[in-house]
C-alpha cells in the first residue's frame, strides 16, 4: 500500500511539532510512492480542530483512537489494529520517547523492521529506506526493509511544512489489551522548578556537567547578563537531571528546542541528545576542558580550556566593551 | 520476586568504532566492555533488593558471541546470582526485532517478575529493545527511566518525556530501561568479581532455547542495516587550545565581533 | 654542567612521600575479609604473565599442591583496564623464552606477532638533514634477524587468555597499593581503593581495597615499580647497588602507503653530540608492524641537565629527518604511547628476591641497553621465578634465594646483563664517536674492554636549566597530520582517568622553575603545568593534571613518585 500512517503526538490540543514535521515529510514520500499521508491521533478528547492540524501539514485523512494518551501499551494495540484493518506497509513517528516506545513495539506486533533515530528517509524501488547517524554523527547507516516497517524520526529531524489542506476525519474503534491495562499515567509532562524562557533568547548561554556544580551557573549568569539584550541561560539534561537547573530551561531531545543567533556552551559535551535541540543555532561558541568533547565537531568557535577561567575573563572582557 | 537484567557487550567507549566494510557489521575485534547502561540497570535490581523487596534471584542475561562470556562475568560481579548466554552463529545479522524476540523467549523460560535493561547501548543505540521485548512477552514496557520505586507488585517510574517529567504506575510483570541519572553505579568488590568465576552459568545455542531459527539472524529480520556511508564532511569550525587566557578571550571577542554578537 | 651556571635539581625538592609507612602493611583482614591466594602476582605484563602461565603448566602435573593452594592458585593484579593496557615497548623481541613458554602454540600466527625479521640496518643521524648507514656489518648488538617485532600490549592480552584458560585469576582494572609483610615476610597486597574523590572523600560507590593473602608475591610491576619501590626499602635490596636510572621511550604506530621491510636502530641527532648535553644516548627505532604498518620510537635518558628535553617533541622532530620522513610522509598516525624503561643494568640491579616474594622483568632491572631488549628478559624471568616459587612452595619454605641464583646462571638474563653491565654508561660519556668505539669493543669484547664498575648518578640529581640555545628550538610546530601535540595523542590512548579521581602523582609542588620547566617539558603527556602568571625565576606552584597522566614513571625518576591510579584508570593501550 503507498499511503503512509504518521502517529501524532498531541498535548493540551496541539499536535506535537515533530509529529507534524513527520506528516509533513510522510506528504512528501506517498506523493512519491503514489499514495497519500494519514495521520492517527490517540487521546481522550480529540476534536476535528485537533485533526485539522494535522490536515493543515499534509495529512488527507486522519484516524482518532479513543485511548488515554501517553502510553505506549495503549498505542500500539489501537495502531496496530489501524495498521492491519486499512493495510498500511509504513508508519512514521516523529522524534520523541513515545515515538520510540510505541514505533519498536508496534513493529514487533506488525512484523516489520525498524529503524530509530533517522534524519533522512528516500525512496528506492517502491520502498521507503531509513537513514541514520550512528557512532555519535560519524557513520551513516542505511535501513533496507524487507517489505514493510516502522520509521523513527530524529528530534527535529523534518521541516514542518503548512499545505492548508484539510483533511477527513474518522473515528476507529481499536481493541485495547491486557498490557496497557497495567498502566496508569499518573502525572503527565510536569515542569520541574522555575519557570524559564529560553526559547525566545537571541543570546544562549547553557550549561553542561563541565560547571561541576549548582553554584557554578552563576559563571553562566554572569556571561549571559553581560552580553545583556534577549539573553537567557539554558542547561543539558544532565545537569537538569542532577537537580542544578529547572527543566523548563533544558535544551535537547526531551528538552526545548532552541536556534538563537550566538549559543554559547560552557562545559556542554554535546551529546546527540542535546545537539538536536540546539544545531539550528546560528553560531556556536563551546568552551570545554575536555578537547574530546563532541560539541567541537560542530561548533563554530571552539576553546579546549578551563571554562572557570576563560568565562569570568570572557565576562569582563564584554563588559568592557560595552562600556 | 525474580529480576533478569538484559546486558550486552559492546565495543569499549575508549576504542575507535569502525564498521567492517567487508561484512557490514560492526568490526567487534577490539577492546569489549559491558554497555555503561546496563550498569545502571543492575545497580537498579541490586538497590531493589537492598531496600528491602522480596528478591529471590537477579539473572543477566545476554545474547552475542561466545568472547561475551567474560564481559557477562562482569556483569555478574555487580550482583547477579546467575547468568544466561544465548551464543549462536544463527544470531548474526539480527536487527532489533528479531534480537528482542530471542530474548523475550529466554525470558519466558524464566518468568520473571521484572525484566531491567539500559535504555541504549553504546554501539547499537536503539532505544528500542525493552519495547519490542514487551510486545513479544504482552508486557508492558518503559524506557528512559530515571526514578524507580516498588511498593508490592506495582513499580512507580518516572521519566523525562515530549513535555516534562511523567510519572507512570506499572503494575508487574514488566520490562523497565532505565537512564544513566537512575543511580550511581557501584564498583564491583574484588571478592564479588572472583566469586562471578563461580556463579552459574547457562549457556544455550538457539535450539537449546527452543528459539525459531527462522526469526532471528539476517533471514529472519525485517530491516537489513548493513549498508554505511561516512557522511559528508561540514567544514569545521575554529579550535583554539587555551595557552593564555587573555589571548583566547580577545580571540573570543574578534569571533564574537566578526558576527556582531557583542 | 649546562650553559648556564644557575639551576636546580629535582632532587632538592623531595615528594612528600613515605614508602614504608604509606605502602607497608601487616596483614589485618580475618581469612573471611581477606583474598586468599596461592601466588600473587602483582603487574599482568610479559613477565608476570609468563610466571602465571608457567606456574599453572607446573600445578597442573601435581595435583596435591593444586589442591593446597585452595580455589585460587594464581591471581594476576593489573591495574589497567586489560592485560597490556599500560604496556608499552618497541618491541623486537628475541623469541627462545616466548617459544619455551609455550612450545605448542603457533606464535608466529598471533596478531601480536607483527613481524618477523629478516633485514637490519643501523642509521647514524649526523644532523637535520644527512644521516648515513653504518658501514660494515651490522653491530652484533643490533643484529635482529629472526627476532618478532611484537606489539607488547596485544602480546599481554594473549598471555593473560592464556593463563586465565589454564586456571589464572586475572583481576583487571585492580591497583596493588600496599605490600603486606608479616613477621619479615611478604605476605600478598592489598589493592587500591575505588571511589575516591579528588580530596580523598569516600564517594557514593566507594568500594575499599581488599587484602590478598598469598604464599608467594611475584613484584612484575615493570619499569616504575610502586610496590617494588617500597620492598626495596622494607628489604634493603639495593645495598651496595647503584642507583637505578631511566630512559622515557615515546612511540607511534603508522598506517604507511608502503610496505617497510627492515629493522632500523638509528641515533645522533636530534641529540647533541657535545657530551655536557648527556644526550649521545638519544636513539631510536623504526621496525615493520604488519601489512603498511610501522612502529617509530625514540628513547631519551633522564639525566639530561636542558629542562626542556621531551621525549614526545623529540620523536616530532626526528620525524622530520629526511630518513624517516620517506617512510612516514603520506601516511596516518594510528598509536601513540610513551613509558619510562630501567636503563640502569646490571650495576643497578636489586636484590632479587626476599622472603616470599620475588622481583622479576624490569622490576628487577632485567633490561639488556645495548641492544635494547627486555621483553625476552622479562619473560625468562617470569618462568625462572615460576619455577623456583614452585620448588619453594613444595617445601613449604618463605626464602626465595634459589631465584637470584637461578637468574644470575641463566644465559638469557643473567649472564647477559653482565656481559653488558657497562655499554650505556659507555655510551653516554664522551662525545659520539669516542662513545661508539668504547661502546663498541665493550659489546665484541663481552664486556671484557674497558671493564671495571662503570657507577651512575640519580636521574634527580642533575641540576637543570633552560640553556640559551635549548633543545626546544628544534621542537616543530604539531600540524594535527605529521606531527603532534601531547594532549591530541594522550587522547587515542583512549585514557579514561575519571575526572574527580583523586591524583595518584606525589610531588613537591613548590619548586624551583628549572624543575618545574623539566616536568613540563619531560611529561609526555603534558601532566604537569606551570601557571601563566608563575614567576620567571623563583619557586613556582605546578599545576598537576594527573587525568591525562599516561602511566609512563619518568616522573619517579626525575624527582617525584607515581603512585597506581585507580583500578582501570589510565591509558588503554591497543597495539603499541
Amino acid at each position: 500500500m503507498a499511503d503512509i500512517l504518521v502517529y501524532a503526538l498531541a498535548h493540551e490540543g496541539q499536535v506535537n511539532k515533530n509529529s507534524k514535521g513527520a506528516i509533513s515529510e510522510a506528504a512528501r514520500l506517498a506523493g512519491e510512492l503514489g499514495g497519500e499521508a494519514h495521520a492517527v491521533l490517540v487521546g481522550t478528547d480529540l476534536t476535528d480542530e485537533l485533526a485539522q492540524q494535522a490536515g493543515a501539514v499534509g495529512a488527507t485523512k486522519v484516524f482518532t483512537i479513543n485511548a488515554p494518551e501517553g502510553i505506549a501499551a495503549t498505542a500500539i494495540d489501537g495502531i496496530a489494529a489501524l495498521v492491519e484493518a486499512k493495510g498500511y506497509d509504513w508508519v512514521l513517528f516523529g522524534g520523541g520517547l513515545l515515538g520510540f516506545e510505541i514505533g519498536a513495539g508496534l513493529a514487533a506486533r506488525i512484523g516489520g523492521g525498524v529503524t530509530v533515530e533517522v534524519t533522512d528517509i528516500k525512496v528506492d524501488g517502491g520502498k521507503l529506506v531509513a537513514e541514520r547517524p550512528i557512532f555519535g554523527d560519524t557513520l551513516l547507516s542505511h535501513s533496507n526493509y524487507k517489505s514493510k516497517g516502522v520509521i523513527v524520526a530524529r528530534t527535529n529531524a523534518f521541516e514542518v511544512k503548512e499545505t492548508g489542506g484539510t483533511a477527513s476525519v474518522e473515528a476507529f474503534d481499536a481493541p485495547i489489551g491486557a498490557a496497557a491495562g497495567q498502566v496508569t499515567l499518573k502525572v503527565r509532562g510536569e515542569a520541574r522548578g522555575a519557570d524559564v524562557n529560553i526559547e525566545d533568547a537571541s543570546i544562549l548561554v547553557t550549561g553542561g556537567r563541565g560547571l561541576g556544580t549548582a553554584e557554578n551557573f552563576s559563571v553562566a549568569d554572569s556571561l549571559a547578563a553581560a552580553f545583556g539584550g534577549n539573553s537567557a541561560v539554558a542547561a543539558t539534561r544532565a545537569v537538569v537531571d542532577a537537580g542544578w537547573f529547572p527543566y523548563a530551561g533544558q535544551v535537547g531531545q526531551t528538552g526545548k528546542t532552541v536556534a538563537p543567533k550566538l549559543y554559547v556552551g560552557l562545559g556542554v559535551s554535546g551529546a546527540i541528545q542535546h545537539k538536536v535541540g540546539m544545531q539550528s543555532s546560528e553560531n556556536v561558541l563551546a568552551i570545554n576542558k575536555d578537547e574530546n568533547a563532541p560539541i567541537f565537531e560542530f561548533a563554530d568557535f571552539g576553546v579546549i580550556g578551563d571554562l572557570h577561567k576563560i568565562a569570568p575573563a570572557l565576562t569582563e572582557a564584554i563588559k568592557a566593551k560595552k562600556g | 520476586m525474580k529480576i533478569l537484567v538484559l546486558v550486552k557487550e559492546v565495543p569499549d567507549a575508549a576504542v575507535e568504532k569502525t564498521i567492517d566494510p567487508a561484512t557490514g557489521q560492526i568490526d567487534r575485534s577490539g577492546e569489549k566492555a559491558l554497555n555503561p547502561y546496563d550498569t545502571h540497570a543492575l545497580e537498579a535490581a541490586v538497590q531493589i533488593k537492598e531496600n528491602g523487596a522480596d528478591v529471590s534471584e537477579i539473572v543477566a542475561v545476554t545474547v552475542g558471541p561466545d568472547s561475551a562470556s567474560r564481559t557477562l562475568q562482569g556483569a555478574v560481579s555487580r550482583g547477579a546470582d546467575r547468568s544466561i548466554h544465548l551464543s549462536d552463529a544463527g544470531l548474526a545479522g539480527s536487527d532489533v526485532v528479531a534480537t528482542g524476540y530471542a530474548l523475550a523467549e529466554l525470558i519466558k523460560r524464566e518468568s520473571p517478575e521484572l525484566v531491567l535493561l539500559g535504555q541504549q547501548s553504546d554501539d547499537g543505540g536503539s532505544y528500542a529493545v525493552g519495547s519490542v521485548v514487551g510486545e513479544f512477552l504482552g508486557q508492558p514496557a518503559l524506557s528512559q527511566v530515571v526514578k524507580l520505586d516498588l511498593a508490592g507488585d506495582v513499580i512507580t517510574a518516572e521519566r523525562q518525556a515530549e513535555y516534562g517529567y511523567d510519572t507512570v504506575e506499572v503494575k508487574l510483570p514488566a520490562i523497565i530501561s532505565v537512564g544513566d541519572a537512575i543511580n550511581e553505579p557501584r564498583y564491583p568488590s574484588l571478592k564479588a568479581i572472583m566469586g562471578a568465576k563461580k556463579k552459574p552459568v547457562e549457556k544455550l545455542t538457539l535450539a537449546d532455547a527452543g528459539i525459531d531459527a527462522g526469526k532471528v539472524g539476517t533471514a529472519g529480520s525485517g530491516v537489513d542495516c548493513s549498508d554505511f556511508q561516512k557522511p559528508a564532511s561540514k567544514s569545521g569550525g575554529t579550535i583554539i587550545t587555551d595557552e593564555d587566557t587573555a589571548a583566547t578571550v580577545e580571540q573570543i571577542v574578534a569571533w564574537l565581533d566578526e558576527r556582531k554578537l557583542v | 654542567m649546562a650553559a648556564t651556571t644557575n639551576g636546580h635539581a629535582p632532587a632538592e625538592f623531595p615528594p612528600p612521600v613515605d614508602p614504608i609507612n604509606e605502602f607497608i602493611a601487616a596483614p589485618e583482614a580475618g581469612e573471611d575479609e581477606a583474598i586468599e591466594v596461592g601466588v600473587a602476582i602483582v603487574g599482568g605484563g610479559p613477565a608476570g604473565l609468563a610466571a602465571a602461565n608457567r606456574l599453572l603448566q607446573l600445578l597442573a602435573d601435581d595435583e596435591e599442591l593444586m589442591e593446597q593452594l585452595g580455589e585460587v592458585p594464581v591471581a594476576v593484579i593489573e591495574k589497567a583496564k586489560s592485560c597490556g593496557g599500560h604496556n608499552l615497548s618497541g618491541a623486537v623481541m628475541k623469541p627462545g623464552p616466548l617459544k619455551e613458554l609455550f612450545p605448542d602454540e603457533d606464535l608466529e600466527a598471533l596478531p601480536a606477532i607483527r613481524h618477523v625479521n629478516e633485514k637490519d640496518a643501523v642509521w647514524w643521524l649526523l644532523d637535520e638533514n644527512r644521516g648515513i648507514n653504518l658501514p660494515g656489518p651490522t653491530p652484533p648488538n643490533f643484529k635482529n634477524e629472526g627476532n618478532y617485532v611484537t606489539s607488547i600490549s596485544q602480546l599481554c592480552r594473549w598471555m593473560a587468555e592464556k593463563a586465565e584458560e589454564a586456571g589464572a585469576y586475572i583481576l583487571t582494572e585492580t591497583a596493588a597499593a600496599k605490600l603486606l609483610v608479616k613477621d619479615d615476610a611478604v605476605a600478598g597486597v592489598v589493592t587500591g581503593d575505588k571511589g575516591r574523590g579528588k580530596e580523598g572523600q569516600e564517594l557514593g560507590n566507594f568500594e575499599p581495597g581488599m587484602e590478598v593473602h598469598a604464599r608467594a608475591t611475584v613484584l612484575a610491576e615493570g619499569n616504575w615499580g610502586h610496590l617494588t619501590g617500597a620492598a626495596i626499602q622494607r628489604f634493603n635490596l639495593s645495598e651496595g647497588k647503584e642507583p637505578p636510572v631511566w630512559k622515557l621511550g615515546a612511540k607511534e604506530v603508522w598506517k604507511t602507503t608502503e610496505q617497510w621491510d627492515k629493522v632500523v636502530h638509528f641515533f645522533g641527532w636530534p641529540g647533541r653530540s657535545n657530551a655536557k648535553w648527556h644526550e649521545t644516548g638519544i636513539g631510536g627505532w623504526v621496525y615493520p608492524y604488519g601489512e603498511n604498518l610501522v612502529s617509530i620510537g625514540i628513547v631519551v635518558p633522564l639525566s639530561t641537565p636542558d629542562a626542556t628535553v621531551s621525549a614526545h617533541d623529540m620523536l616530532q622532530t626526528v620525524k622530520q629527518h629526511p630518513k624517516l620522513k620517506g617512510i612516514l610522509e603520506g601516511g596516518e598516525r594510528t598509536a601513540w604511547g610513551a613509558k619510562a624503561i630501567q636503563g640502569g643494568g646490571f650495576w643497578s640491579q636489586p636484590k632479587l628476591s626476599m622472603p616470599g616474594a620475588v622481583l622479576v622483568g624490569e622490576s628487577g632491572g632485567m633490561i639488556d641497553m645495548a641492544s635494547l631488549k627486555g621483553v625476552h628478559m622479562a619473560i625468562q624471568s617470569g618462568i625462572i621465578a615460576a619455577e623456583e616459587i614452585y620448588a619453594s612452595l613444595k617445601k613449604g619454605q618463605k626464602d626465595m634465594t634459589s631465584y637470584e641464583k637461578a637468574i644470575a646462571d641463566s644465559d638469557i638474563v643473567g649472564k647477559r646483563l653482565f656481559q653488558v653491565r657497562n655499554n650505556m654508561q659507555l655510551v653516554g660519556g664522551s662525545s659520539m664517536p669516542f662513545n661508539l668505539a668504547k661502546a663498541g669493543l665493550d659489546i665484541i669484547s663481552k664486556g671484557k674492554v674497558p671493564g671495571g664498575r662503570k657507577s651512575n648518578h640519580r636521574d634527580a640529581e642533575v641540576v637543570q636549566s633552560i640553556p640559551k640555545k635549548p633543545a626546544s628550538d628544534l621542537y616543530p610546530k604539531p600540524d594535527g597530520k605529521y606531527t603532534f601535540d601531547k594532549l591530541s595523542s594522550v587522547f587515542i590512548t583512549g585514557n579514561m582517568t575519571r575526572d574527580d579521581a583523586p591524583s595518584h602523582i606525589r610531588i613537591e609542588k613548590n619548586v624551583a622553575r628549572e624543575v618545574a620547566e623539566t616536568w613540563k617539558w619531560m611529561c609526555p603527556a603534558g601532566v604537569y603545568e606551570i601557571p601563566e602568571d608563575a614567576p620567571e625565576t623563583g619557586n613556582v606552584d605546578v599545576i598537576v593534571n594527573y587525568t591525562n597522566c599516561v602511566q609512563c614513571g619518568a616522573i619517579t625518576a626525575r624527582g617525584g613518585r607515581l603512585t597506581p591510579p585507580e583500578g582501570g584508570d589510565g591509558p588503554a593501550y591497543q597495539v603499541v
